[in-house]
């Protein structure tokens, strides 16, 4: 970056003005923000340029940069992975979007076996720094191949980051930090909020991001570290450990009940803020992990795992776990699927019992 | 920022010539006039029709050039003339103009929120309809998610279609797939994926069992050609001429994928017919607007397949006439007049015109068709109404959702099971309502 820039960033301060921006907004303009300071950045995938992704995260972006630099590709998600690769070893920062996060599995050997270890087995002569952005969660229906959760796959990886943030002011600082970040991030936008924050009420109206802070967006550069939870609420009856949609579902659920909870929202799987799990669940006794995807070797188990190993004196009950069914997402069953209020209502219930 | 990597052997000051990148840009947008002449359509009946166990060399003048019969004076021409009798191009007609009603009354459909999605193939019916007609009624059909006319030329009940849109009780895929992507093993048509390409190899799989018994069943796929950038698509291809496998892959190229024209799968450099060359497999290139075309093309690769003369890779050269699906506008990505001028016409149309010049149809029957066939679409959707639409509680029963993960429910899945309908007595504590 140039130092006429970084002087530009200093008297923006903190990212200079705000502005009121749903999660697409707020995704849109940390896209725009780094193409901007860096002309390593490139954009591609499919129905990205043009058209502005069918989500419309990348509207307006090839218009304003230009079609080298922000682009559609062939419908082949190993080529796109794989192409990245080899412009992260030229030395660009590329920041590929697959579609839907169902999709991705095409891609897969080029992500785990190449992305993945390419700092590793060049020792460090060659890194992957690719920021692989996709839409992801349910509650759309969507049917089996536009709702999973897949998350957990990546977390197994050696070599992967993975970053989910759950609201606009998290999505843009978090993704300004994926795409300055040298290792190669998977970046999980739930599409279940995008629009507006969701509180597991499928039959109550929709709900926007009007009027809530955490939707006043820095127009400018700003990021937010990789690696560190948020603070929802604070509370010492438990502590709620969630992202993503299920961030705003168990607070909609803590607040009708009148349970005082921590939640931490993680923002980021790998690497994880251990010191704020550790913290919190030491301070309450209690613990609740909440996700949407499948429950059977889902994150929920390795958290688990980890409150289990570093608190367990602490301990009052044992740690639960709400989450999707192990089955493929059903179409017409999707709210019967869906891990809402009474799920996290009846654990919440079962974790204060005792 | 740091830069991610020193820039590899980086000898900027040297005078070599500057590179560039190409991004492919389709010819017109939102606005632009259109005009389709550099397309350079060949005139019907002048290709020629090797014959179905010739080299597959002999095909590749035809991967270039465009296999067409029917031409402006609406009479069937030339070596590829499949001379139908009347009876079955009046059914193919009929199907055809089935399908559109369909895809009309479903759209709407999602629309009125009846269902959550809808995919039409406007101006393809020809490639789905036409090409099962010249398929045996046993042949296994890979489709994807644009072939709703091949369970409409099987017969498929048009109920049972609108239960599966409405995920409804009455659905047999018990609620659990999109809307369009239908299964029936009793006809003969595979379970439909969202991820695209997928049934290639699964379709080349089947055609490779079939020639290993010995038995007579072929398999025919379709991919869109935007799906052709998958590696499924080259895998697929690959197994299909190392074992010669009796496998016809339909590539339609409608022009679109989603908002990425056809160049983005590589349309600018060769034609998609002519990705069988590199494989050494037979391929054809056909107007997929021309219905005698269509079944001629897939005739001819049929009887290649089953008497063990191999694969054969068939571009359906066509225009999708309508958005992608109902989550898409097509007037933001390209010129609203490409529709209309699109110079391959209209498959419907132009059958209809074929047996009108014939003397064996009319406008009058043709009119009369339609409303009797828009009728059997809404009988049925009234039909299928009673089982339920999306969302309004007539679906399958709640522990139905973890059947068929495994053939046997494990302990995880029942203790599942017990949680969900817990959930709804805690929601609901005076029993459903419907
Ligand atoms: C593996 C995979 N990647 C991306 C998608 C998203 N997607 C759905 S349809 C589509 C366009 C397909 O275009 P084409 O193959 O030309 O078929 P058409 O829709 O034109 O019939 C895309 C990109 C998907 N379904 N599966």
């Amino acid at each position: 970056m140039s130092e006429a820039m970084e002087a530009q960033d200093a008297a923006a301060g903190e990212g200079g003005e705000t502005k009121h921006m749903n999660m697409i907004e707020a995704i849109n303009s940390a896209l725009d923000c780094m193409l901007a300071k860096d002309d390593d950045v490139i954009l591609l995938g499919e129905d990205i340029g043009y058209f502005g992704g069918v989500f419309r995260c990348t509207a307006g972006l090839q218009e304003k940069y230009g079609k080298t630099r922000v682009f559609d590709t062939p419908i082949s998600e190993c080529g796109i992975i794989g192409v990245a690769v080899g412009m992260g070893a030229y030395g660009l920062r590329p920041v590929p979007e697959i579609q839907f996060a169902d999709y991705i599995y095409p891609g897969l050997d080029q992500l785990i076996s190449e992305a993945a270890r390419l700092r590793y087995r060049s020792a460090g002569e060659f890194i992957a720094p690719m920021t692989v952005r996709s839409p992801f969660g349910g509650g759309i229906f969507g049917g089996q191949t536009h709702s999973q959760s897949p998350e957990a796959i990546f977390t197994h990886v050696a070599g992967l980051k993975t970053v989910i943030p759950a609201t606009p002011y998290d999505a843009k600082g978090l993704l300004i930090s994926c795409i300055e970040d040298n290792d190669p991030v998977i970046f999980f936008e739930p599409k279940r909020i995008y629009n507006g924050p969701f509180d597991g009420y499928y039959d109550r109206p929709a709900k926007n991001w009007k009027g809530r802070e955490d939707a006043q967006v820095p127009e400018g550069y700003y990021s937010i570290p990789l690696g560190k939870a948020r603070t929802v609420t604070e509370g010492d009856q438990l502590t709620i450990l969630a992202y993503g949609t299920m961030v705003h579902v168990a607070e909609a659920v803590c607040r009708e009940k009148g349970v005082e909870a921590e939640i931490l929202d993680l923002r980021t799987l790998v690497p994880l803020d251990i010191e704020a799990i550790e913290a919190s669940v030491e301070r309450t006794g209690r613990c609740l992990i909440v996700h949407e995807a499948t429950r059977t070797s889902g994150f929920g188990a390795e958290l688990s795992a980890l409150v289990t190993e570093r608190c367990f004196y602490h301990l009052e009950a044992p740690v639960e776990r709400v989450t999707g069914f192990d089955t493929p997402y059903p179409h017409s069953l999707e709210w019967a699927y869906f891990p809402g209020p009474v799920r996290i209502g009846e654990a919440i219930d079962k974790i204060l019992q005792d | 920022m740091a830069k991610a990597t020193d820039r590899a052997a980086g000898d900027k000051g040297s005078n070599r010539p500057k590179l560039a990148l190409h991004v492919p840009e389709p010819r017109y947008r939102p606005g632009d006039t259109v005009d389709f002449s550099h397309l350079g359509i060949t005139e019907p009946g002048a290709q020629p029709r090797p014959d179905e166990t010739a080299e597959a060399r002999e095909t590749y003048p035809l991967c270039d050039d465009l296999i067409r019969v029917l031409g402006d004076d609406d009479k069937a021409h030339g070596p590829w003339d499949p001379r139908l009798d009347a009876d079955t191009l009046r059914r193919m007609l009929r199907e055809m103009a089935l399908v559109r009603a369909f895809d009309n009354r479903m759209y709407r459909a999602q629309r009125q929120g009846k269902t959550s999605f809808y995919m039409k193939c406007t101006g393809e019916e020809a490639t789905s309809v036409c090409a099962t007609h010249a398929l045996a009624g046993d042949d296994m059909i890979f489709p994807s998610y644009r072939q709703q006319g091949c369970l409409i030329a099987r017969g498929y009940e048009l109920t049972e279609m609108v239960n599966q849109i409405y995920s409804n009780k009455g659905d047999k895929l018990k609620g659990r797939q999109l809307p369009i992507m239908y299964c029936s093993k009793r006809l003969s048509f595979f379970s439909i994926s969202g991820n695209l390409a997928t049934q290639l190899p699964q379709a080349t799989g089947f055609a490779m069992a079939s020639a290993s018994k010995g038995d007579s069943r072929i398999a025919a796929t379709w991919v869109g050609e935007g799906s052709t950038a998958e590696g499924d698509f080259h895998s697929a291809l690959t197994f299909a001429t190392v074992y010669n496998a009796p496998v016809i892959f339909n590539v339609i190229n409608n022009q679109w994928a989603i908002s990425s024209f056809s160049g983005f799968a590589g349309a600018e450099r060769a034609t998609f017919a002519a990705r069988a060359i590199g494989y050494g497999m037979a391929g054809l290139r056909v107007d997929g607007n021309d219905p005698l075309a269509v079944y001629a093309a897939e005739r001819w690769a049929a009887d290649r397949a089953r008497s063990n003369g191999g694969p054969t890779l068939i571009e359906h050269f066509t225009y999708r006439a309508e958005g992608h699906s109902t989550s898409d506008d097509p007037s933001q990505y390209r010129s609203a007049e490409e529709r209309g001028e699109w110079t391959l016409g209209d498959p419907v149309m132009r059958l209809k015109d074929h047996l009108i010049a014939l003397g064996e149809w009319s406008e009058e029957q043709q009119e009369a068709q339609d409303a009797e066939l828009d009728d059997m679409v809404k009988a049925a959707m009234k039909e299928g109404e009673k089982n339920g639409i999306l969302g309004h509680g007539l679906h399958h029963p709640f522990a139905t959702m973890f059947e068929d993960v495994f053939e046997e429910l494990p302990w995880h899945l029942e203790e599942q099971s017990e949680q969900a309908i817990r959930e709804r007595e805690i929601k609901f504590p005076e029993g459903l309502k419907k």
